[in-house]
């Protein structure tokens, strides 16, 4: 029988050394949408803390460590990216699969934070946007997650099948830096 | 200029889509002209408004901004989920 | 000419440049204006509209007159300002509006001809008859008049656009911004320091009057070098705050490679020429200084008549002597500074003269006090100028003239958001108004005080006040010591006396043409700006407006806080287009969606088409196939026949669940869906709140809370939108959460007799009318990947949609093609599936236009009463329901030409073809090869009314004349057994 063969969004784009500054596709894992019911706030991060080691994260922040986050994304939602969600999750939240859904990059190096500063109309710099700080933002046109994972790495997410313009801008801007040395 | 998403914080406005002015929603069985008035007829003061705006490329939360139409000085905002705009159920 | 041992850059590398077609020499630091200079080359440049010979006026970004194009082809560069454009190795410039030569510009004939050109002469001359204005006029005057040429060739160079945050913006970088920098950096707080100059320091660099003791710019450089060290303090040179913007957003251009050559550059082609900031400050400190201003007089615009304080940046900034006897015309004391600094540099200073009776003597020179330069005479540079005083006039020999009518303070950024300068009787000169933009503080000269020791004392003030609001603590301010002299000044902004004197220099406005304003009544300082076009050149008359409407005062009887001032709005310096636009261009112009097909439909050569931001295959061509119509025959007839593939994952996908997604879902579509059972799929309608339709979609129930909604490609962000609205705004008790899983799905249309028995065989369950009933829904294992199935139908035919996770897509696309390709099937793409849904009378947002309702639609069976809907209550107005609407029907051909075109307007046979007969128009047009014409669907006027009437279809715009019989919009198989069967 046939199987089908599975593609990563960024497949053939990445990776890309300019300057310094490296950019590889991520692949986190299963990403779960957790969104919680009315009222279940609470329950749910006890909830999530007791089956997967990390709270529920606060706005702009991600909890957990590589390999089993959970970052902020957007109003009442996070993203569980790791491990898929416990079954016991689905009482208190809305569960959604969207493992295919995003792009999920790295992008690491000395002038990452000037190549967003072209990109995305938010203040990440590392005094004021820490390890563990995360945004949904702007970046150019299109709607992103971005977290800090390290000094000079960010996870950048954009949807799936605007791969290739995200890939094609962050390129752009790595020239730009690296050029201005 | 700046909005500051009580989610969020301070963004840029590019961020935001803007649907206008933020009313009441009448209540169902309203008559015509309530409805009229809701969906066509707008104030347009020199001064203090309630408007939508909505962070599309932030959190996703509808928003409601109170803006001095002449200065752009953004006096309040406050999420739609709390500014019972839903009017009469 | 270069004098040995002055200016700031001696002992700097020299450089080869060349300027018109000659190459000279200048030093490393130079402007392309200072190493003109050193040349002795003053004619610059040829005026806008008289083509007079130009020379440079001023030291920075204010320059009228010397304006150059740099580059050639698609690099070229025009209107660049010589005192701006750094000297590099290998620069070449040349002078503009000028032809053959800047020497010899035959359209200077034009200076001759200047009575024919006065104010609003092209209101006068050019008025009849009005079609010479496309065709003669316009390209005339825009030959003869004009800047810099653009090349014509797209600019190959790359611009980009950047973000900036900080606590403190502090705009300039002379005295007051150093200690406003100094005192906010050394508090903590995060600070920018921008300068559009290539070097900090401001005034410091033009001048030589001390700081604590040392010359003013090692003083700058040591504040520098303390900046430098520190982290909190972010230095930006080459950048122009080019406005101030709401709470706190200014923005910024940053010459990032001009000043470099451009082949050799050694980093390379991705250089950006310019980049556009937006800087985000909570509080900035204006401290961008001032501008001299000219005095008008007979002939004033001569190459070698100069700003008195350019003179001195020339010599103290770059040792360049402008002339050899030069010659001084002020009215203020600040002045003879650049008469003194001359002179001890030893260069001869002919005269000084100065209006005001009690001028001061600073050196054993000629100071002609109460007296006034009425003329200048001399070809392409200046050699003397006539003086009058009491004594009469009496020429005096002189290559350079400095002058100086006082200054004007910068305050251009405080008028961005609305406010107006206030007149200052002392300074004789428009001072900012407080509080013109929130969050800002002036300081030092931009404020009206003009001694050293003021710009630091308000600069490390300013820097005080916006610590405090930051709630930062700032050490004492320690102010050394400085030039702390009064700014004495007497008013003079014209010479009486006959010829041109010119006040704004770009845009050749003189003083009669200000007067012959006001005799037309053109009274208003904003009219008078239009009629005269007084600042309205790209220098937006910094040089020029105080002036110009001194003497609209004077020539109208008032005072000049009584005539007012013009505003100022952004940019303050011109922005190129390239950096507006940054990164706009090409691939970054808008966000590409691809599906994950795309490649698989590229090797099949599929012609793709865009759809908002995704690219979809339009059709599949096969060899032989010489047009779209036949790919696009074959791909409908294969849907019909056998089963097609059609990659349909572009519609929305919003995945809903919780208690009262039911409830949520009643109200947002017209119809019913909390009866809806699990398993199955319902189409729905959405009205916008005004009663009129959104859109349409299928839902899917999944679970007893747990629905998937689908909606229109064109509509998938707007309907999220709105469902975000409805459930935080009007209904947020609602239990109700939704996402967006149009990603995380590839879906694909399977249509067609044949599909069922291709599905069987590649989903582990068999599939039947039992299992996967019309309508029905539910998770599938798609060659063992877990998927879902719906059994729908957009094209009428036996259906369904196999959705996997998108890491599969293509892989499926694949598999789904090779096994319909063996049935005799294969891929259709937009152009049939258009086709397919027109055949059955199905509407996309070519129907869905935002005027029709659901009624329009013959929809309005779908309209609940029995529960409350968005926009039910306006849906029910009269008028949304009235049967002359223009209403849905079909179209086909009757006439002798077989076309029905989408846009065309349908009118009554015999009736005029004019818009009050029009009876409605075609939405969606193509030809139908199952039943073999073109078929239409239109809004008709009573449309359901009139089937089998006949009306005549005009399209202007295609040249199509034809009749049509109005028929059913469902064209074919209106049973619809095929799709239940």
């Amino acid at each position: 029988m046939a199987e089908l063969i599975a593609k990563s969004p960024c497949e053939g784009l990445v990776p890309a050394t300019i300057g310094g500054m490296s950019l590889t596709e991520e692949h986190p894992g299963a990403m779960w949408a957790v969104a919680p019911f009315k009222g279940q706030q609470d329950k749910l991060s006890k909830a999530l803390e007791a089956a997967h080691g990390m709270a529920f994260p606060a706005p702009n922040r991600a909890t957990g460590k590589a390999g089993s986050r959970a970052v902020w994304f957007g109003r009442d939602m996070a993203l569980l990216m790791g491990p898929a969600p416990d079954a016991k999750l689905a009482k208190h939240a809305a569960l959604t699969d969207q493992s295919d859904a995003w792009a999920v990059v790295k992008l690491e190096g000395k002038g990452a934070e000037e190549v967003l500063a072209r990109l995305v109309p938010v203040d990440l710099r590392n005094q004021t946007f820490k390890r563990g700080h995360t945004v949904r933002a702007e970046l150019k046109h299109m709607m992103a997650s971005v977290t800090r994972t390290g000094p000079q790495a960010f996870q950048i997410m954009v949807f799936r099948s605007m791969a290739k313009t995200l890939v094609h801008d962050l390129k752009t801007a790595m020239e730009a830096v690296a050029a201005r040395g | 200029m700046r909005i500051t998403c009580p989610v969020c914080g301070e963004r840029d406005r590019r961020e935001f889509y803007y649907k206008g002015a933020a009313l009441v929603r009448p209540a169902e069985g309203a008559d015509l002209d309530a409805w009229h008035e809701y969906v066509h007829l707008r104030e347009n003061p020199a001064g203090a408004l309630d408007e939508l705006w909505y962070h599309e490329m932030g959190c996703n939360s509808w928003l409601k901004v109170t803006r001095n139409t002449a200065t752009h000085e953004i006096l309040d905002v406050q999420l739609a989920s709390e500014a019972g705009l839903g009017g009469e159920k | 000419m270069r004098l040995p041992g002055k200016g700031l850059n001696q002992g700097a590398k020299p450089i080869t440049f060349g300027f018109n077609g000659r190459h000279m020499m200048g030093l490393e630091g130079d402007t392309l204006a200072s190493a003109l200079l050193a040349n002795d080359v003053h004619l610059m440049g040829r005026s806008f509209k008289y083509h007079r010979p130009r020379g440079v006026l001023t030291a920075g970004s204010e320059e009228p007159n010397a304006l150059v194009t740099v580059g050639t082809g698609g690099e070229q560069d025009p209107n660049i300002r010589a005192t701006q454009q750094e000297l590099f190795e290998g620069l070449e410039a040349r002078s503009q509006n000028c032809w053959p030569s800047v020497e010899r510009d035959v359209m200077a004939v034009n200076d001759l001809a200047a009575p024919f050109f006065g104010a609003g002469f092209y209101y006068k001359t050019f008025m009849w008859p009005a079609a010479f204005w496309e065709k003669v006029y316009e390209p005339m005057i825009r030959n003869a008049a004009g800047l810099g040429a653009l090349s014509g060739e797209a600019d190959r160079d790359t611009y980009e656009k950047a973000f900036a945050f900080c606590d403190v913006l502090v705009i300039g970088s002379g005295p007051a911004g150093l200690m406003a920098a100094l005192t906010a950096g050394r508090a903590g707080a995060d600070v920018i320091l921008a300068e559009e100059d290539s070097r900090m320091g401001g005034r410091l660099l033009a001048e030589r009057e001390e700081i604590g003791g040392k010359p003013g710019h090692e003083w700058a450089a040591e504040v520098l070098a303390e900046l430098e060290a520190m982290d909190n303090v972010r230095l930006m040179t080459r950048t122009a705050i080019t406005g101030a913007y709401d709470q706190g957003t200014y923005g910024a251009l940053e010459r990032v490679s001009h000043h470099l050559p451009r082949r050799h550059s050694l980093k390379g082609s991705h250089l950006p020429r310019e980049c556009f900031w937006r800087i985000a400050a909570k509080h900035a400190v204006l401290a961008a200084g001032a501008i001299e201003r000219p005095v008008a007089f007979r002939n004033n615009d001569r190459p070698g008549i100069m700003m008195a304080g350019a003179v001195r940046a020339y010599l103290n900034r770059w040792g360049v002597a402008p002339g050899e006897r030069v010659t001084l015309f002020a009215n203020n004391d600040q002045a003879h500074r650049t008469a003194r600094d001359l002179h001890e540099a030893g260069v001869h200073i002919a005269a000084v003269i100065d209006s005001r009776h009690d001028a001061p003597v600073d050196g054993p020179y000629q100071v002609i006090k109460g007296a006034q330069v009425c003329g200048s005479a001399g070809r392409q540079r200046i050699e003397s100028i006539t003086v009058r005083s009491v004594k009469g006039e009496e020429k005096i020999q002189t290559d350079c003239l400095a002058m100086s009518g006082g200054w004007n303070p910068s305050v251009h950024l405080t008028c961005h958001l609305n406010s107006r300068p206030q007149w200052n009787r002392e300074a004789l000169a428009f001072v900012p108004t407080e509080g013109a933009v929130p969050g800002m503080v002036t300081a030092g000269a931009c404020n009206g005080t003009f001694s050293t020791a003021g710009a630091l004392r308000e600069g490390a003030e300013a820097a005080g006040k916006v610590l405090e609001a930051l709630g930062l603590k700032s050490a004492a301010a320690d102010l050394p010591d400085a030039e702390d002299d009064p700014y004495r000044i007497a008013a003079l902004w014209a010479v009486p006396g006959k010829g041109r004197a010119w006040l704004d220099f770009q845009n050749d406005v003189t003083v009669k043409d200000v007067k012959q304003a006001a005799v037309e009544n053109f009274r208003s300082v904003e009219h008078m700006k239009r009629y005269t076009t007084q600042g309205m050149a790209t220098d937006q008359g910094k040089n020029s407006n105080v002036a110009a409407l001194a003497v609209l005062a004077d020539a109208t009887g008032r005072t000049i806080p009584e005539t007012g001032t013009t505003t100022f709005r952004p940019p303050f310096v011109p922005v190129s287009l390239g950096a507006m636009g940054a990164g706009a261009t090409d691939e970054g112009f808008k966000p590409q969606r691809f599906l994950t097909s795309h490649g698989e439909s590229d090797n099949r050569g599929a012609h793709q088409l865009e759809v908002g931001l995704w690219y979809r295959a339009a059709y599949f061509p096969k060899p032989g196939e010489t047009n779209w119509r036949q790919s696009c025959d074959r791909e409908v007839t294969l849907v019909r026949k056998a089963v097609g593939i059609c990659d349909v994952s572009t519609l929305g996908k919003i995945d809903i669940q919780g208690a009262d997604a039911g409830k949520f879902l009643d109200f947002l579509y017209t119809n019913t869906f909390s009866t809806l059972k699990v398993g199955k799929v319902r189409y729905g309608l959405m009205l916008r709140e005004d009663g009129f339709v959104m859109d349409d979609g299928t839902t899917a129930r999944l679970g007893e809370n747990h629905y998937v909604m689908t909606t229109t490609t064109a509509a998938a962000g707007q309907v999220m939108a709105h469902m975000e609205f409805v459930s935080q705004a009007l209904y947020p008790e609602w239990d109700v959460r939704f996402t967006s899983v149009t990603e995380q799905w590839a879906q694909f249309a399977v249509a067609g007799p044949k599909s069922q028995e291709l599905l069987n065989g590649l989903l582990d369950e068999e599939v039947n009318g039992e299992t996967w009933p019309f309508m029905g829904c539910g998770e599938a294992t798609v060659l063992g990947v877990k998927g879902r199935l719906f059994r729908i139908s957009f094209s009428g035919e036996h259906a369904y949609e196999v959705a996997v996770p998108a890491r599969y897509g293509e892989a499926l696309f694949r598999e789904l093609l090779k096994r319909a390709e063996a049935m005799g099937g294969g891929a259709y793409g937009m152009e049939a599936l258009n086709v397919l849904r027109i055949e059955k009378g199905l509407i996309t947002h070519a129907e869905i236009n935002g005027t029709v309702t659901a009624f329009d639609l013959g929809l309005q069976g779908m309209m609940s009463k029995k529960k409350a809907f968005l926009g039910q209550a306006m849906s029910t107005r009269e008028g949304l329901m009235a049967e002359d609407r223009m209403r849905m029907v079909g179209l086909k051909p009757v006439g002798a030409a077989k076309e029905i075109t989408a846009g065309a307007h349908l009118f009554t046979p015999g009736d005029p073809v004019e818009r009050i007969y029009d009876q409605g128009y075609v939405t969606s047009a193509g030809y139908s090869p199952t039943l073999g014409h073109p078929i239409g669907l239109a809004f008709l006027k009573e449309g359901p009314d009139r089937i089998g009437e006949t009306v005549r279809l005009v399209d202007h715009m295609r040249g199509v004349d034809t009749l049509c019989e109005v028929v059913s919009p469902v064209f074919f198989d209106p049973e619809g057994g095929r799709a239940r069967g």
